[in-house]
């Protein structure tokens, strides 16, 4: 049984979502899908609608994934990019949220640094908020997209052992897939160096380990972070060559997981890092189709929270 | 001289003198005249405190004051106005003000500011450090002159081991305690919350329990070489109470507060708020076997008072992300009724060690006069009414800083009157 429409008119995380909202979303961006595959790449769908891209972090893939899907759906779209906080700004983040509100704009997408702003902007605007990837917190579509991606090319996702690897620390990217895999029966596994462990991740319901090899064992689908290369030197891990060599995704590794086990990366990738070249571009990497999806997927929540029923295609 | 004042027919509850039952109390001169089951008015103005509790004046061993420096914050007039509106007849003001409460000049400006308010009373807190660098002593004996009545660096822990040291033996020479905000900075990194579960639910970087406890416990050996006399601030972690409860049963002069939120809140409140800068300050709310430590900690003597740790901004200040936000929460007026609604109308805390903790614990801490009706004390009272139910309106505190993870609570038990060297400073009028 899937769910006509969202509760709320935000998407600040996957966490408050049911499993039958995300199998309406999947569902909706499977649907979405024909559009992209179309000469005429257009639907009037959100037409007259103001969509405003609000984004305080630097971002190509997700921004312009989100474009896309506001130009196929025919909605108005404003760009505001900015650096930093907003103390630096000097302004408060309650300012910003007036005068976003002053515009009356029908969604705000954000992405910020801070775990929380988007939550922030829900409670103070009218608007629906999308949230594009906050800090550490969540990133809401790129689990959908990721899930989507697990769907095509595996048929479900429940009952699926998903290994999720690297930064789990500092990654969105792995507390959204967390909520969504687990919520829709998959049984998550997470691993990375101990220092990159946060303290207590088990108790999302997940597995838990340092050891990469174990949790490649009998894997369907591997998911490597990025590793930011910033935080090599400080005492989170001495090298990059160290790092590869134990959290690496190479040939070797990838043999202990279930033969047809797909490989995954959020983007962008450290080639040599987190995961071998010849890996990534192998036939086992969806990578590409993750970014394909992308599109499909924010069409959907973007068409869902403006109010859509079931996309059913043109009428 | 004031004109003398008979508090007639409260349920009086002083700890220190034994008493917790029906009484009169006669204050005269700014002093405890008598306090007795039955005293004639003569020519004494009579409140009527029929349905009261009574207890010695209440007082706040940690409040942030913001004046000289951030007046749009708080004033020490408003704040010690607020104090007065929260039931207490005096509050200790911590020295991070801008500058800083590290000279005579500031302590006295500080001191003087709060007798013309002609409310609480203040009691000036000195910095241990010059400028709260952690680098060179502050002179104490003028510090104390000029009216402080502990020493501390405030939000910074002091790290330099020999500077404590040598803290410690200057200021035994004066009597006065240091004061620890007890968090070694290389281990909580200034994270906005604490490290669990929650954190790392809501991606936010954590502090450590035992950034709090692993500098409670440098600081009780440099205590115990020094036989110096060392309060630990607004304590908040289990690790801490029972280092602080072993230090206590080896015979160490050792002293700690704990907040009410400390006491009432968990992490989980960050994360119900969503992000809500209401939840956070420093230290930061910490688990629930931590609230259980914390009661137990209240109940058998281990911690010594309850402090509000009263900490104002500005609303602009608050409303932004998260991380970014400045740590700290108002307190003034909502502490009493809280601890009293949660902890003493639900049986957790008796009538008798609430007064202690509000009253006799935090002025024996810092050696201040009070915590006792006994004949010849300050006239000092807090009087409550335990009936009263009221909502925890911000927008109608009298302090200037509005951010209270209270907001909105319902409550049963309200400050009634406050009544300073005499004189009623501060009455409730139903609305």
């Amino acid at each position: 049984m899937t769910a006509a429409s969202l509760r709320s008119k935000d998407l600040v995380g996957i966490e408050p979502l049911t499993p039958d909202e995300i199998t309406l979303l999947l569902d909706t961006a499977e649907s979405m899908r024909a559009i992209g595959e179309r000469a005429i790449k257009k639907v009037p769908a959100l037409r007259g609608r103001m969509v405003v891209n609000l984004f305080f972090e630097a971002s190509t893939r997700t921004r312009f994934s989100f474009e896309t899907a506001e130009k196929w759906l025919s909605a108005d779209s404003l760009n505001f990019a900015a650096k930093g906080s907003s103390v630096e700004k000097g302004e408060s983040l309650l300012d910003t949220a007036r005068n976003l509100q002053a515009m009356s704009p029908d969604l705000i997408v954000i992405r910020h640094g801070s775990p929380g702003v988007p939550h922030f902007l829900a409670r103070h605007l009218k608007a629906g908020v999308v949230n594009a990837g906050d800090g550490a917190h969540e990133h809401p579509t790129q689990a959908l997209l990721d899930a989507l991606t697990i769907r095509q090319k595996l048929g479900r996702v429940e009952g699926l052992n998903v290994t999720i690897a690297g930064d789990i620390a500092h990654s969105r990217v792995v507390r959204s897939n967390i909520w969504l895999l687990t919520k829709m029966g998959a049984k998550v596994t997470v691993c990375g160096p101990p220092t990159l462990l946060p303290v207590h991740i088990d108790r999302m319901g997940v597995r838990a380990t340092t050891d990469f090899d174990a949790a490649l064992d009998g894997a369907d689908v591997v998911m490597m972070l990025r590793m930011q290369l910033e935080r090599q030197g400080k005492s989170l891990f001495p090298s990059v060559r160290e790092y590869f060599r134990h959290y690496g995704l190479d040939a070797k590794r990838l043999s202990r997981a279930n033969p047809k086990a797909i490989v995954m990366h959020p983007g962008p990738m450290n080639r040599g890092v987190e995961i071998a070249s010849d890996i990534a571009d192998s036939d086992r990497s969806v990578i590409l189709e993750q970014v394909s999806n992308g599109v499909a997927v924010r069409m959907a929540v973007l068409y869902l929270l403006l109010g859509g029923h079931p996309w059913e295609g043109e009428s | 001289m004031s004109r003398a004042l008979l508090v007639r027919g409260g349920n009086v509850v002083d700890p220190v003198a034994g008493r917790n039952g029906r009484a009169d109390v006669l204050l005269k001169d700014g002093l405890v005249a008598e306090v007795a089951d039955r005293i004639e008015a003569g020519d004494a103005e009579v409140f009527d405190a029929a349905r009261l509790h009574v207890f010695p004046g209440f007082i706040d061993l940690h409040t942030h004051l913001r004046e000289p420096g951030r007046e749009y914050a708080e004033t020490i007039h408003t704040g010690l106005r607020a104090a007065a509106a929260g039931g207490f007849t005096a509050v200790c003001a911590m020295p991070n003000t801008s500058p800083v409460n590290d000279s005579r000049e500031v302590c006295e400006f500080i001191r003087l500011r709060g007798e013309g308010a002609a409310s609480a009373r203040l009691y000036p807190v000195g910095a241990i450090s010059k400028g709260q660098k952690g680098e060179q002593m502050t002179a104490f004996g003028e510090l104390a002159e000029a009216g402080a009545v502990a020493l501390s660096d405030d939000g910074t822990w002091l790290a330099d081991g020999g500077l404590l040291r040598a803290a410690f033996e200057h200021a035994g020479l004066f009597g006065l305690p240091i004061v620890q905000h007890a968090e070694d900075r290389s281990l909580s990194e200034g994270a906005p919350m604490h490290e669990g579960a929650v954190s790392t639910r809501l991606g936010l970087s954590g502090q450590p329990a035992v950034a709090e406890a692993a500098a409670v416990a440098r600081d009780l050996l440099l205590a115990d070489l020094t036989r110096g006399r060392l309060h630990v601030a607004h304590l908040s972690t289990a690790a801490s109470l029972e280092l602080v409860r072993r230090a206590k049963a080896s015979g160490l002069n050792v002293t700690c507060e704990v907040t009410p939120h400390h006491l009432l809140l968990t992490d989980e409140e960050v994360a119900a708020s969503a992000y809500s800068t209401r939840t956070k300050m420093n230290p930061p709310l910490r688990e629930a076997s931590d609230l259980t430590a914390l009661a137990t900690g209240l109940a058998d003597g281990t911690i010594d008072a309850i402090a509000t740790d009263h900490a104002p901004h500005g609303a602009d200040e608050k409303a932004v992300e998260f991380d970014n936000a400045p740590f700290g929460v108002v307190g003034l007026e909502t502490a009493v009724s809280v601890v009293y609604d949660r902890l003493v109308a639900r049986g957790r805390l008796s009538l008798e060690r609430f007064a202690a903790l509000f009253g006799a614990g935090p002025a024996k801490a810092f050696g201040l006069p009070g915590g006792t009706l006994a004949p010849g004390s300050p006239a000092d009272l807090t009087l409550f009414d335990p009936e009263t139910r009221w909502k925890v309106d911000p927008t109608r505190f009298v302090s200037k800083g509005r951010s209270t993870p209270f907001a909105g609570w319902e409550l049963g038990g309200a400050p009634a009157a406050t009544i300073v060297a005499g004189t009623i400073v501060w009455q409730r009028v139903e609305l």
